[in-house]
C-alpha cells in the first residue's frame, strides 16, 4: 500500500512516516510510506496524508508552493475518493476559510472557518498543549475500537485555532477545552485531526492502523 | 477541563551519552539516550526533554542520531534544548525528529531570535527555557533574575518581565528552572514559578528541585505549570512516572493514566 505523506515545508515529517510504518505493522498491509514533495506519486497514492505545524497561511502558501500538488489533491481526494487524512494545520486546510493572522482560503473540503480558540475559563492556557480526551459526536470507523470519552484514551493536542464546521455533521469528536473544540472533522473518504496521532501512543497508531485499513 | 497535567523527564546528553545516569533495570544499555527514551514512553511520561549539555563543536552531531533513533521507537512529543542559537540549528533538529526545541542563552542575548524562530517554525515548537534565581531578601517584594551558564552568571535581567518579553515575541511555552533549587531536592521554587505562569498566557513548565513526589503536586497545584520536568528521581529509580501520575492524580490533578 502506497501510503504519500506530503512534505511541503512544514513540521516534523519522520516521526509522522515512522509511526505510519509502526501502525502498518498492526495491519495487513506492507507499507510503503514516502514523505514526498511530488504531485504525480500524490495522485497516485492510495493513502494520502497531509500533515501541518504552524500557521494556517505560511501552511497554505507552503502547499501552493509545491508545484500541481492541490491539483493532485483535489484530483485523488475529491475525484477518486482516495482515503485522505490531514493532521493538525492539515486538518485546518480542509477548511473553506483559516483566519490566522490573515484570512486566507483553504482547500474548501469541509465548509467552515479556523478561528482562535476562546476558552470560557479565562486562566486557561493558550496553546492548548498537552493530552486530552476526545468525545464521539457520532460513530466513525477510524475511531473503532478506540476508547473515547472522558475515561477513555488521551490524544496529544497542541494548537491556538480550531476549524468550525457550518455543517455539524462533518464533526466526527471534539475535545473539553473551556469548551467543546474540535477534534475530528471528516466526511466520506477524508477526514482531519486536530491532534497528532502520530505523538499519541496508543490512541494514534490504534486510529493510523484503522485509517490503514478504512475502505470508505 | 480535562486536559492533563503532563510529567516530562529530562536526560542530560553529552557527545550521545546519558549523563547523571539512568538506574533502570533492564536496560541493555543504560548510557544510550535512545533506550533510556524507550523505558520512559513504556512507563507512561507524557513527553520527553532532552538537554544536550555537549561542549565541543564535533560532538553536536550525535544529539541529531540520538533525536532520529528516537523519533523511530517513541510516539510522544521530544524536546530537545542546549545549544541551539540559530535557526539552522532549529531546523535540523525538527527534521531529525524533534517536536519542539527549547532555547536558552541565544533567547537572553536577542530576544528577536524568538520571534525569527516562531515566525519560521510555528510557536508550537518554540519553548524558552528561563533559568532564574531568587534574588529579593526576605521580607523584601519578591525578584527573580535571569542567570546563564548552568546559574554562575547574573544577567541583571527581571525573570518575569522577560518571560512576558519572549512570549510577545512568540514563545509557545516556557521552561521555567529554579537555579537556587536546582540539585536540591528541596521543591520547586514555588514563588518563581507561579510569578512567571500568572503573567504569560503560554503553558509553564516547572523545573528544577524536585525531591519527591509532592513537589511535583506543588508545582501544578500552587506553582500553576501546566507540565512538571523532572530527572534525577526518575533516572535513579526513587520512583516510577507512573507512581508520580497516581500520587499527582490522587491529590486532585488531572493526570493521564492510561499511557
Amino acid at each position: 500500500m502506497t501510503v504519500a505523506i506530503i512534505d511541503y515545508g512544514s513540521g516534523n515529517l519522520r516521526s509522522a512516516a515512522k509511526a505510519f510504518e509502526r501502525a502498518a505493522g498492526e495491519t495487513a498491509h506492507v507499507p510503503d510510506v514516502r514523505v514526498t514533495n511530488d504531485a504525480d506519486f500524490v495522485a497516485k497514492a492510495e493513502r494520502i496524508v497531509l500533515p501541518g505545524v504552524g500557521a494556517f497561511a505560511d501552511c497554505k502558501r507552503g502547499l501552493a508552493a509545491v508545484d500541481g500538488m492541490i491539483e493532485a489533491l483535489n484530483e485523488a481526494v475529491v475525484d477518486r475518493g482516495r482515503p485522505f487524512l490531514g493532521i493538525c494545520v492539515g486538518m485546518q486546510l480542509m477548511a473553506a476559510r483559516g483566519l490566522e493572522f490573515e484570512t486566507v482560503e483553504g482547500l474548501g473540503w469541509i465548509p467552515g472557518d479556523v478561528v482562535e480558540i476562546k476558552p470560557d475559563d479565562p486562566t486557561l492556557k493558550i496553546p492548548h498543549m498537552g493530552w486530552n480526551t476526545i468525545d464521539e459526536a457520532r460513530p466513525h470507523p477510524l475511531l473503532e475500537g478506540i476508547d473515547t470519552g472522558p475515561q477513555g484514551l488521551h490524544a496529544y493536542f497542541v494548537h491556538s485555532y480550531q476549524l468550525v464546521a457550518s455543517n455539524p455533521a462533518h464533526v466526527i469528536a471534539t475535545t473539553d477545552y473551556g469548551g467543546a473544540v474540535t477534534a475530528i472533522v471528516g466526511r466520506d473518504n477524508m477526514v482531519g485531526t486536530q491532534f497528532h496521532p502520530e505523538k499519541s501512543q496508543t490512541l494514534g497508531l490504534e486510529f493510523i492502523a484503522n485509517f490503514l485499513n478504512w475502505a470508505p | 477541563v480535562t486536559l492533563k497535567a503532563r510529567i516530562i523527564p529530562c536526560l542530560d546528553v553529552k557527545d550521545g551519552r546519558v549523563v547523571k545516569g539512568v538506574n533502570f533495570v533492564d536496560l541493555v544499555d543504560a548510557g544510550d539516550p535512545v533506550e533510556a527514551a524507550k523505558a520512559y514512553d513504556a512507563a507512561g511520561a507524557d513527553e520527553l526533554c532532552f538537554l544536550d549539555i555537549t561542549a565541543s563543536h564535533e560532538g553536536r552531531d550525535t544529539i541529531f542520531d540520538v533525536v532520529r533513533r528516537t523519533a523511530e521507537a517513541c510516539f510522544m512529543p521530544v524536546t530537545v534544548g542546549g545549544g541551539v542559537r540559530t535557526v539552522e540549528d532549529i531546523r535540523k533538529l525538527l527534521i531529525a525528529g524533534a517536536d519542539k526545541v527549547s532555547i536558552n542563552t541565544a533567547a537572553v542575548k536577542n530576544p528577536d531570535f524568538v520571534r525569527e524562530a516562531a515566525e519560521k517554525f510555528g510557536s508550537q515548537c518554540i519553548v524558552v527555557s528561563i533559568d532564574a534565581k531568587q534574588v529579593s531578601k526576605p521580607g523584601e517584594p519578591e525578584r527573580f533574575e535571569i542567570f546563564t551558564h548552568g546559574g554562575r552568571n547574573a544577567t541583571g535581567i527581571d525573570a518575569v518581565e522577560f518571560a512576558k518579553k519572549v512570549v510577545e515575541r512568540g514563545a509557545g511555552e516556557l521552561l521555567v528552572t529554579s537555579m537556587d533549587r536546582d540539585g536540591t531536592k528541596a521543591g520547586y521554587n514555588i514563588a518563581l514559578t507561579r510569578a512567571i505562569a500568572d503573567a504569560v498566557h503560554v503553558p509553564v513548565i516547572a523545573s528544577g528541585g524536585v525531591g519527591n513526589l509532592d513537589h511535583m503536586v506543588e508545582g501544578v497545584r500552587d506553582g500553576h505549570a501546566t507540565a512538571v520536568l523532572a530527572a534525577s528521581i526518575f533516572h535513579f529509580g526513587t520512583h516510577t512516572v507512573r507512581e508520580a501520575k497516581t500520587h499527582m492524580a490522587a491529590a486532585g490533578i488531572p493526570m493521564r493514566l492510561d499511557g
